[in-house]
């Protein structure tokens, strides 16, 4: 781990104004991630880590505070410079992949690209089939989005992020649409970028996909809870070999939803989560 | 983004609704392909009264009794020309060149089986410099030696219709049943452009035609021309002087119109130009209704795709990237109505043209200027919804359901 901070926000507001109310979503957070760390933000609906997310992906702006991304400070930066930012230095997965359809998965990976002016055809066609290499899609170059499963097109999603080679890759609720299984899978691909040095940050609100990670951030009403180290990661790749065999096909709903790796009886169905994470979003 | 990419984006986007961007594309096809016939039709007919005119004699200047019109009837001109008028003008006129006199008689010219329903015109021999009709075989008759013979000189037309094996000169051609001898015929001249043809003529002495077929002494139109070019304004000065000199006119109306070729051309080539303006404009606004329904489907694409231009947002795509996608996508859905409606006018105009014998002219500056009005089209129609695209909340068209 290196001395200086690949990302360091200091005493973070974010306000809303909601008709006449000012709504506190973030009320002063302040944390830094290191180069090659794995973090999670974990929070409950309202706690401001949507927000959270958004600034540090830079799609918005913090109220005050500061926010330096490998050392540039955002808060400064203009539209089309923040732009520029998530183009260069960011990656992104989101929950609901947001692949674009009919458009095949080498397509979609190569997508960041298409923005950077300065990488040419062969390269941008290069660095995606490595990106897809990377997360073992290297058969599904030419499918279409509705050709894959939920997991492959997530798949897609990882490499798409991975694909301008970011300082940080951004997860949000990465495995919120994907059944146990998928979501372990899911997991061991993180893990497996952890392991070649990326860095990490996954927004999740479920504890068992934090186990996964080396260290979990806690947000709750907008100020930061806890910011525990994990001693103890676990491997994602023996969570999923410690599940039934796949044929076991539940429907079951699983109350809480919280200790989703457990059993695969017990799994969380893969629409309850949708629609509870949908909530979460709003 | 490369321009290339940005083509690809928007051919993919435009391929993915074909029948949505078929039905704009067809706005705009309509429009285009209505401004280039009907900017044809107006040149074709503008260039046909041209040729028209000029066929008929360069210099030529009309002369016709002012007839007064009340409530769209003609009454008959208390005032009538005569053969002395001709003289006059002949013998004082200082601008003029020639002058003949143009009666016509209605019928037809028949030799054995064949038959021809060709009008006959009382002219003087000067008519043939006027006009610019040449002796092909034979001779033109003579005011003097044959005023009132019953010769006649004919066009080609005439003679393919009455005499198909050739030589018709020195044989008879009957008109109303008065005998004419045939002493020469014309050089071809062709046809004007709206149909009329100029060697289906046969030419008399005007006296023949005035006693022997009208029982008239009364002259319609005097034609004459000036002794060259500009001199128009002068003659018709003159003219007028010396035709009411001889009548000792005082009344503030003119007894005579006075038409110079140029007056014509001018006044024809108006006429002209104010319908294919109207005919344009009327067309300019098929295509500007066609600009409406790419903006409409513009801002439909837009709404669709938030969550596109959300994620692009996302992975680093600057405003002015959705701005050019977008547009890119409109002007490529008004420069393919553009190609299509030029080709499509141009087929129209041709088909016009054969079929139906219009005069139409295609004209590469109403090409070049359509191509043109369909890019700003699409760019000016296309820039509010590729704007509303380009301003969009990444955070928030990434929400959007």
């Amino acid at each position: 781990m290196e001395k200086s901070p690949i990302l360091s926000i200091q005493n973070l507001r974010r306000d809303f104004k909601m008709g006449d109310e000012i709504v506190h979503a973030l009320r002063g957070v302040s944390f830094d991630i290191h180069q090659g760390e794995f973090v999670t933000i974990m929070g409950t609906s309202g706690s401001g880590k949507s927000t959270m997310l958004n600034i540090l992906g830079c799609m918005d702006k913090p109220t005050s505070g500061h926010y330096i991304l490998d050392g540039e400070h955002t808060e400064k930066l203009k539209r089309d410079a923040l732009a520029v930012i998530r183009n260069k230095k960011l990656g992104f997965v989101f929950q609901s992949y947001n692949l674009l359809s009919r458009t095949t998965a080498i397509e979609n990976v190569e997508l960041p690209l298409l923005y950077n002016s300065k990488i040419s055809a062969s390269e941008r066609r290069k660095r995606a089939i490595a990106a897809l290499e990377m997360v073992g899609l290297q058969d599904r170059m030419n499918h279409l989005p509705n050709q894959m499963s939920g997991g492959q097109q997530q798949r897609v999603a990882i490499a798409r992020a991975l694909v301008n080679d970011p300082v940080i890759i951004l997860a949000d609720e990465a495995t919120g649409n994907l059944d146990t299984r998928t979501s372990y899978e899911i997991m061991m691909i993180f893990q497996e970028l952890h392991r070649q040095g990326k860095t990490i940050a996954f927004v999740t609100h479920e504890p068992d996909i934090a186990t996964f990670s080396g260290r979990t951030i806690t947000l709750r009403d907008g100020l930061l809870k806890k910011d525990v180290i994990n001693e103890n990661v676990a491997d994602a790749r023996a969570a999923l070999e410690a599940l039934p065999p796949p044929e076991v096909f539940d429907d079951e709903e699983q109350p809480g939803g919280e200790h989703r790796g457990e059993m695969s009886s017990e799994g969380s169905s893969n629409t309850t989560g949708k629609v509870r994470r949908r909530e979460d979003a709003r | 983004m490369s321009p290339f990419s940005l083509m690809k984006i928007a051919l993919k986007a435009l391929f993915r609704n074909r029948m949505r961007t078929f039905l704009s594309v067809l706005g705009i096809v309509i429009g285009v392909a209505a401004v280039i016939a009907m900017v044809a039709m107006g040149e074709g007919s503008k260039q046909s009264i041209k040729d028209q005119m000029t066929s008929m004699g360069t210099n030529a200047i009309i002369i016709s009794p002012n007839r007064d019109r009340r409530g769209g009837v003609q009454t008959e001109s208390a005032v009538s020309l005569e053969e002395a008028d001709i003289i006059a003008l002949r013998t004082e006129a200082q601008y003029i060149d020639a002058v003949s006199p143009m009666i016509t008689s209605g019928g037809q010219a028949i030799v054995g089986n064949n038959n021809s329903p060709t009008a006959l015109s009382g002219i003087s021999a000067d008519y043939l410099r006027i006009r610019n009709y040449e002796i092909d075989e034979g001779v033109m008759f003579d005011d003097e030696a044959d005023r009132i013979a019953k010769v006649c000189v004919i066009g080609q037309t005439v003679v393919r219709n009455l005499f198909p094996e050739g030589n018709p000169i020195g044989k008879t051609i009957r008109y109303k049943s008065i005998p004419l001898k045939v002493i020469g015929t014309l050089k071809a001249k062709g046809s004007g452009d709206f149909g009329q043809d100029q060697d289906d003529i046969i030419f008399a002495p005007y006296q023949t035609v005035m006693k022997r077929f009208n029982a008239t002494t009364e002259i319609r139109q005097i034609f004459a021309n000036t002794i060259g070019e500009g001199y128009a304004e002068k003659a018709t000065e003159e003219i007028m002087g010396i035709l009411k000199e001889r009548r000792q006119w005082t009344k503030p109306m003119d007894p005579f119109r006075v038409f110079t070729q140029e007056e014509m051309i001018t006044m024809m080539t108006n006429t002209s130009d104010m319908l294919s303006l109207v005919l344009t404009v009327i067309a300019g606004i098929s295509l500007f209704v066609g600009g409406i329904g790419i903006m409409n489907i513009m801002y439909v694409s837009v709404t669709e795709r938030t969550k596109e231009i959300g994620l692009r947002m996302a992975i680093g795509a600057r405003g002015r990237d959705i701005l050019l996608q977008f547009l890119f996508e409109s002007v490529m859905i008004s420069l393919l109505g553009g190609l299509i409606g030029i080709a499509l006018g141009i087929g129209a105009s041709e088909i016009v043209r054969n079929v139906l014998n219009w005069p139409m002219k295609v004209s590469a500056t109403s090409v070049i200027v359509s191509f043109g009005v369909c890019f700003a089209t699409g760019v000016f129609f296309g820039w509010y919804p590729a704007r509303k695209a380009s301003r969009l909340d990444p955070i928030e068209a990434l929400r959007f359901e």
